[in-house]
């Protein structure tokens, strides 16, 4: 059976993202010794090639039938810097804890490679796949379904070195985790408790501290702080950008609310259904955004200032987010885009930075994905 | 206790509000507590406000501040037993709805006071096209016929903008996206023109740019029936755009009422100028965010005193021992603030600097 994803793979629609150095590896061992290598501040720990995610939409049931796909990711490609925090944001639907998932190796792509220490991972099994995962780690969002309500908070910090043993040898354990309980900010004495005892916000500690038990150097975040009260939320924030320091970690920081985003990220990426739409610092997308659709996002958030509201122009999308099984030809966002003209139908824009602002040092010099792209502060009163 | 409820002097009649001199509706002096295993959970300790028509009143709180059983109560939605009202008024027009029979209850509801619910997709029944659903309120209400009620319900879907309504009336919640389910509640609250709505957290499970254009809708709906709208959220930019007062609620009780603009410039209780100060600001790159420390009170013992006391700065001996009444916030030099009230004992010192 032929299979329709391979066919219209879609081509890379990010040509100007460096090149990745892969490294050369025969052998297990050798695979495993390349992971264990040190980067540098700054230089790129996790390089995501046109990585590409369709899930199969099937017919029938006795001989399945594959009709179609939804195409959840769709060819993106970005760094992730040692050190820094990368902020990924867009609407539900828009792919973003496909993702996640992708970069845990939870789901595997269609498509694409996620490099990481110049090792494909998305290739990688056994033992050298094993050592990529602890080293990659995961905060989920809803801190009330992602502890087992039946083990205690020992319990479930410590799992993880039931799997990776070497992290903490047998009698260490119970101290590492009272350390790791501690680090969060909560008392040792509750190694014995269980989920339900505690609040919403001493749960998602209970979850950073399950991350952090195998010293990784990526946690992946997905929306960590959108279930928690709005004063429980800025002592997780800071948690967590002290244990950034404190650990030297390398954050992706997947959410959906803006000015957390901006708050906690070095560089941020704006994705809609599928595709990267912006990427830049958070300088260059905040105050000097050029995709239309950054710009819309970013004036729809609600700012809790009834002064500076009034004095902001506000772009208010018609519609809503189209199929990922069907997205529209071209530029995605044509379909809610006040900009869009034939161009925009036939030709897909691609993640570069924008011809006229090419050469300068502008802050609206970065990678934009729009034909018509124009700064527009939205942020600021006009 | 004495009864303070500041939000009465607000001066919310806006041009040509002459035909209602009361209050829509008046909460005095509410409370409602739960039976449990554990003991007695007081969720809501003692709570006034008011609505005019045409007024929008934002009730603001963090999970467990009363805030939704207070609108549940309003309603008559609340299950009793556990939950139990001791003392307090609702009035509605000036007559108290808690004294009223169960059947005179029941034609207010739905007819008079509607609510919208935070999660559309678990309020709506997912087995009854959502134009049988808001066709329901006609046909119960009004004795329409079921020709007559649909016909009714796409005039409705067309009135909060749903497209192509009548191609869609026959269709399920599940077959909507979360904005259009959205949309769907607050047409079936807006079915027979009620002079009150409370909207509980109507945008919080939604995106921001779908965030945006439903709160739109609802602002522009409520300006043309001149309904009072209470909407209850913990989102402070929500508020910001659309309400014309604020009360802040805490541990069951409301700790500071406001004009919306002055709440924003100048807090006069130290839990809301923690929380203004603990969301990161959207045009500026923050260093550490302000954090308010320690968890919300426990309901089943809420600390003597202020309430808040273990969670604030300032806090002295006299928050530990003595309950903070709800006091009219003035200026320095004693001139009166229309609107404005705190339940802090140095509310002088929060808001003066």
């Amino acid at each position: 059976m032929a299979d329709p994803t391979k066919a219209d793979e879609p081509k890379d629609a990010t040509p100007n993202v460096s090149d990745v150095e892969v490294a050369e590896v025969h052998s297990e061992e050798e695979a495993v010794a390349a992971l264990d290598a040190n980067v540098e501040r700054g230089e790129p720990i996790l390089q995501v090639r046109n990585l590409v995610k369709h899930f199969p939409l099937t017919q029938g049931i006795v001989i399945k039938r594959q009709i179609g796909a939804v195409k959840a990711v769709d060819g993106i490609s970005f760094d992730l810097h040692q050190g820094e925090t990368l902020g990924i944001v867009g609407e539900s639907g828009c792919g973003k804890s496909t993702v996640a998932k992708l970069l845990m190796s939870l789901e595997t792509a269609t498509a694409g490679e996620v490099f990481y220490k110049g090792q494909d991972i998305t290739r990688l099994s056994g033992r050298a796949l094993k050592a990529v995962r602890r080293n990659i780690q995961m905060i989920f969002q809803d801190p009330y379904t992602s502890l087992n309500p039946r083990m205690t908070v020992g319990d479930i910090i410590g799992e993880p070195f039931d799997i990776h043993p070497e992290v903490a040898p047998k009698g260490d354990r119970r101290r590492k985790v009272k350390d790791l309980l501690d680090v969060v900010g909560l008392n040792p004495e509750y190694i014995n408790r269980y989920p339900h005892q505690f609040s919403g916000g001493q749960r998602q500690r209970i979850g950073i501290a399950r991350g952090l038990a195998l010293n990784p150097e990526i946690i992946i975040c997905d929306e960590p702080v959108s279930a928690l009260d709005v004063s429980v939320q800025a002592q997780v924030i800071n948690l967590m950008a002290r244990l950034q320091d404190e650990f030297n970690l390398s954050y992706i920081f997947i959410a959906h609310d803006l000015s957390i985003v901006r708050h906690i990220s070095d560089r941020v990426g704006v994705m809609y259904l599928g595709k990267m739409a912006e990427v830049g610092t958070d300088e260059q997308i905040y105050e000097y955004p050029t995709h239309p659709y950054t710009q819309a996002l970013l004036s729809a958030v609600p700012v809790p200032d009834p002064e500076a509201r009034e004095r902001r122009d506000r772009i208010i999308l018609t519609g809503d987010v189209p199929s990922p099984a069907n997205p529209p030809s071209g530029c995605r966002f044509r379909t809610r885009c006040w900009k869009a003209q034939d161009k925009c139908a036939q030709e897909e824009p691609l993640l570069a930075i924008p011809e006229r602002f090419k050469g300068s040092d502008t802050p609206a010099a970065h990678e934009s994905a729009c034909h018509f792209a124009e700064v527009k502060d939205v942020v600021h009163a006009a | 206790m004495t009864i303070i409820d500041p939000t009465d002097a607000v001066p919310a009649q806006r041009p040509g509000d002459h035909e209602n001199t009361g209050p829509l509706l008046e909460v005095r002096d509410l409370h409602v507590e739960f039976q449990t295993r554990e003991g007695v959970v007081k969720a809501v300790n003692g709570v006034n406000y008011t609505v005019n028509s045409g007024e929008t009143l934002a009730v603001l709180g963090e999970s467990g501040s009363g805030k939704s059983v207070t609108a549940q109560a309003i309603m008559g939605i609340l299950d009793m037993p556990p939950a139990r009202i001791p003392q307090g008024e609702i009035r509605f027009y000036g007559k108290d709805m808690l004294t009223m029979g169960a059947e005179e209850r029941r034609k207010l509801r739905g007819a008079r006071i509607a609510m919208i619910f935070q999660d559309a997709l678990s309020s709506l029944n997912p087995v009854l096209s959502v134009g049988f659903q808001l066709g329901e309120m006609f046909r119960v209400h009004q004795g329409m016929s079921r020709k007559a009620a649909k016909a009714k319900s796409i005039e409705l879907m067309d009135r909060v903008k749903i497209p192509a309504a009548a191609a869609r009336v026959n269709d399920y919640p599940h077959q909507f996206s979360g904005g259009m389910r959205q949309r769907i509640m607050i047409a079936m609250a807006l079915a027979l023109e009620p002079d009150l709505i409370i909207a509980d957290e109507p945008t919080t499970a939604l995106d921001v740019t779908v965030q945006a254009q439903v709160m739109d809708l609802l602002a522009e709906l409520q300006r043309e029936y001149r309904m009072g709208l209470i909407l209850i959220t913990h989102d402070l930019g929500v508020v910001a755009d659309v309400a014309d007062k604020i009360a802040v609620m805490y541990a069951g009780r409301i700790v500071e009422t406001a004009p919306v603009h002055e709440l924003y410039k100048r807090p006069a209780h130290p839990y809301t100028r923690g929380l203004l100060d603990s969301i990161p600001r959207l045009d500026q790159k923050g260093q550490e965010l302000y954090a308010i420390k320690g968890l919300p009170p426990n309901l089943l013992k809420v600390p003597a005193g202020c309430a808040f006391n273990p969670r604030c700065d300032k806090a002295q001996d006299i928050c530990r021992t003595e309950f903070p009444p709800l006091v009219p916030v003035t200026e320095a030099d004693g001139t009166e603030l229309p609107g404005r009230a705190s339940a802090c004992h140095f509310w002088k010192e929060t808001i003066h600097g």
